[in-house]
C-alpha cells in the first residue's frame, strides 16, 4: 500500500457520512463566491520564460479558509506568493493579469508593497523567527506602521500570542531569543508575528510541513480560530489537512486551477477526473 | 549461504574494520598535530620575541610604553608614539572601511541587478590582489601631491578652525601623513571587509529574508534590524580581518607616513607606526639596545593584535548574550 492510497483510505474516513451523502455530481458547477476577498483574473506568471501559472480565475472568501493542493511543481506556491507579491524581489519573476483586494488591483505599477503586505501577511513552510528576542520579533513588525507607547505595544505582543496560541508557553522567555524556541512555538511565534500588525488576509506556505504532529495539530486548530477574523488562503501537501482545515478548496495541476470548490464537495465529487485521480491517490 | 562464503565474509568484513581503524588513527594523529603545531609556533614566536625585547624592557622600564623620545644617537628609545601612529592609522581606515565596505556588500547582495553582481565584485576582489608596495608607491606619487594640493588646504581652511575637532586638522598641506596612511590603508582593507559580508550576507536564507519584506519591511529595515544581526558574528570576523590588517600593514604605510618619531595632536603631521618604523630602521640598527628595542615594538604589536581579538570576541559574546540566542 503506498503513502498515496493510505492517504486516500484515511480521509475517506475522516469526512462525515453526512457530506457524503449530500454530494451531487454536476460538471459544469462554477463556485461562486458573494463579495470575495480576493478576485484573481487572468492571472499569467512567468518564470524567466517558463510559464508558471496559466491563466488563473478564481474568487477567495472573506473570513474562509482556502487551500491550495496539488502536485509539487504545480503552481501552488507561486500563486500564493502573487498574492503579497513577495515575488517582486525577484527581478526575473513577473506576474500579468488582476489580483483584486477588495476590489483594488494589487498587481498595479505603483502599489505601494509595504501596506499591502502590511495587509496581507504571509507565514512560510520553515519557521523564520528573527535574530532577537521573542517579544522584540513581534514588536518589531508593529513598529514599521505604528507608533505605541511602551504598555500599549506590551499589550500588543501578549494580544499577538495569545491569538497564536503561544502566550502561555512563552509569557516567561519574552526576552530570550526566538531562535531558541521549538520548532512548532517558533511557527506559531511567526503566525504571531504576522498577526500583530493586524492584517485582513493571511498567507500560510505549507505552514506545519516541517512540524511534529502535535505542533501541526496546534497549527491546525489555531487556523480554525483564526478564521473568524482572517481571509485564510493556505499551500498544503497534505491533503488530510486541507479536507480538515479548509473552507474551499483549489486543485491545481500544472500550472491550471483544474477544479476550485467547497471543501466537502471536491473532495467527495470532483467533476473533473483529474481531480478525482489526485484526490484518490492515483498521482501526484 | 555456505558456512565457507559466510566466514570469508566475516573475515573481509574484520579486516576493513581493522583497516579503517588504523586509517582514523593516522587521520586524527595528523590533524592533530597540524592543529598543535600552531599553538607551537604562537608560543614560540612569543617566547622569542620576549627574550630578545627583554634587554630594552630592562633599560627603559614602563617608561618605553610611555615615553616620546626615539633617539638612536643617545641609544633612548620608547614606543609611544609608534603604538599612537598604528592605533591611529589603523581607526582611521576603519572609520572609513567599515561603513563603505558594509554598503558594497548590501549593494552587491541586496540591489545590484544580476549583471552587476560579478563585475562589482571581481572588482574589488582585484584590489586585494594588489601587493601593497604598489598602493605604496600609488600613495606617494599619485595620491599624496594631488590630496595635498587640493583637499589638505581646504579642511584644514574650513575645518582646522573648530573648536575640539580642528585641531586634528592643522599643519602644513604636505600630502602626506598619519591621515593620507589612514585612508591608503582604507582603500586597502575594503575588499578583505566586503567580500568576507558579502559572502555572509549571502548566506541569510531567503525565507528569512523573504519574512522579513513579508512583515513589510524596506530593504533598508530587512538589512539592518534582520541581516545585520543574523550575520554579525561573520561581519565581526570581517571587520577583524581588515583591522588585522591595516595594524600589521608595512610597506603601503612606509611609503606615505612621513617616518617621523614625533608625537602631535594634528593627523595631518608626518609620524610612524610600529611596522614601518621596523621595516625603516633594523637594517641599520646598531647595539643590543637599539636592536632590542625594535624587538619590543614588535611584541608590542603582536600584544596589540591579541587584545584587539579578544576584545571582538568579548563583544560578540555580550550582542549575543543581550540578545538572549546561542551564537
Amino acid at each position: 500500500m503506498s503513502a498515496a492510497d493510505r492517504n486516500a483510505t484515511t480521509l475517506t474516513h475522516a469526512i462525515a457520512p453526512e457530506i457524503l451523502a449530500g454530494a451531487g455530481r454536476d460538471p459544469a458547477r462554477a463556485t461562486v463566491i458573494e463579495n470575495p476577498k480576493l478576485a484573481v483574473r487572468h492571472l499569467d506568471f512567468y518564470y524567466g520564460d517558463f510559464q508558471a501559472l496559466r491563466g488563473i480565475h478564481m474568487d477567495i472568501a472573506e473570513r474562509q479558509v482556502t487551500a491550495f493542493i496539488g502536485p509539487s511543481g504545480c503552481g501552488k506556491s507561486t500563486l500564493l506568493r502573487t498574492l503579497n507579491r513577495i515575488y517582486d524581489l525577484y527581478p526575473e519573476q513577473r506576474a500579468s493579469g488582476e489580483i483584486l483586494l477588495d476590489g483594488h488591483n494589487i498587481l498595479d505599477r505603483d502599489q505601494d508593497l509595504n501596506a499591502l503586505r502590511a495587509k496581507v501577511g504571509m507565514v512560510f513552510q520553515k519557521p523564520t523567527p528573527f535574530p532577537m528576542s521573542v517579544h522584540e520579533n513581534i514588536a518589531f513588525g508593529v513598529r514599521l506602521y505604528e507608533r505605541l507607547s511602551r504598555t500599549r505595544m506590551d499589550d500588543r505582543v501578549e494580544w499577538a500570542l495569545r491569538k497564536a496560541a503561544l502566550w502561555d508557553e512563552v509569557k516567561d522567555k519574552l526576552r530570550q531569543g526566538g531562535t531558541r524556541l521549538s520548532g512548532g512555538q517558533q511557527q506559531r511565534l511567526c503566525i504571531a508575528r504576522a498577526i500583530a500588525v493586524k492584517p485582513e488576509v493571511l498567507l500560510l506556505d505549507e505552514p506545519a510541513s516541517a512540524l511534529d504532529p502535535i505542533s501541526t495539530l496546534k497549527i491546525e486548530e489555531l487556523i480554525a480560530e483564526l478564521k473568524s477574523d482572517y481571509t485564510i488562503v493556505l499551500v498544503t501537501h497534505n491533503m488530510q489537512q486541507a479536507a480538515r482545515v479548509s473552507d474551499y478548496t483549489a486543485f491545481m495541476y500544472l500550472g491550471n486551477l483544474v477544479e476550485y470548490a467547497d471543501t466537502s464537495t471536491l473532495f467527495t465529487n470532483p467533476s473533473q477526473k483529474q481531480t478525482e485521480d489526485y484526490i484518490t491517490g492515483r498521482y501526484g | 549461504m555456505t558456512a565457507l562464503t559466510r566466514s570469508a565474509a566475516q573475515r573481509d568484513r574484520s579486516r576493513h574494520a581493522q583497516r579503517s581503524a588504523v586509517a582514523d588513527a593516522m587521520f586524527r594523529n595528523i590533524t592533530r598535530v597540524a592543529a598543535l603545531l600552531v599553538l607551537a609556533l604562537v608560543i614560540a614566536i612569543l617566547v622569542v620575541l620576549l627574550v630578545q625585547a627583554w634587554p630594552a624592557f630592562h633599560r627603559f622600564g614602563w617608561h618605553f610604553f610611555s615615553g616620546r623620545e626615539w633617539d638612536p644617537a643617545h641609544a633612548t628609545f620608547s614606543a609611544l608614539t609608534s603604538i599612537f601612529g598604528t592605533l591611529v592609522t589603523s581607526a582611521i581606515a576603519m572609520v572609513i572601511a567599515v561603513p563603505v565596505s558594509f554598503g558594497i556588500a548590501l549593494f552587491i547582495t541586496e540591489l545590484a541587478p544580476a549583471w552587476l553582481r560579478a563585475p562589482v565584485s571581481i572588482a574589488v576582489e582585484l584590489l586585494a590582489a594588489i601587493p601593497s608596495i604598489i598602493y605604496g608607491m600609488w600613495g606617494l606619487f599619485v595620491f599624496a601631491p594631488l590630496f595635498g594640493e587640493y583637499v589638505q588646504p581646504w579642511i584644514i581652511e574650513h575645518i582646522g578652525s573648530w573648536p575640539w575637532v580642528g585641531a586634528l586638522f592643522q599643519g602644513p598641506p604636505m600630502g602626506i601623513g598619519i591621515f593620507t596612511a589612514g585612508l591608503i590603508l582604507a582603500i586597502m582593507v575594503v575588499p578583505f571587509i566586503s567580500s568576507v559580508m558579502r559572502d555572509v550576507f549571502s548566506l541569510v536564507p531567503t525565507v528569512l529574508r523573504e519574512s522579513a519584506y513579508g512583515v513589510g519591511c524596506t530593504t533598508w529595515e530587512v538589512v539592518w534590524r534582520v541581516v545585520l544581526p543574523y550575520t554579525r558574528a561573520g561581519v565581526m570576523g570581517g571587520i577583524m580581518l581588515g583591522l588585522g590588517r591595516a595594524l600589521g600593514e608595512t610597506m603601503a604605510v612606509t611609503f606615505v607616513i612621513g617616518n617621523s618619531h614625533t608625537l602631535g595632536t594634528s593627523l595631518f603631521n608626518a609620524g610612524n607606526t610600529i611596522s614601518s618604523t621596523l621595516a625603516n630602521e633594523f637594517t641599520e640598527a646598531v647595539g643590543q639596545t637599539y636592536t632590542s628595542s625594535l624587538v619590543a615594538l614588535g611584541l608590542i604589536l603582536f600584544l596589540i593584535t591579541f587584545v584587539v581579538l579578544a576584545l571582538a570576541k568579548l563583544l560578540l559574546l555580550r550582542m549575543a548574550a543581550r540578545e538572549g540566542s546561542p551564537t
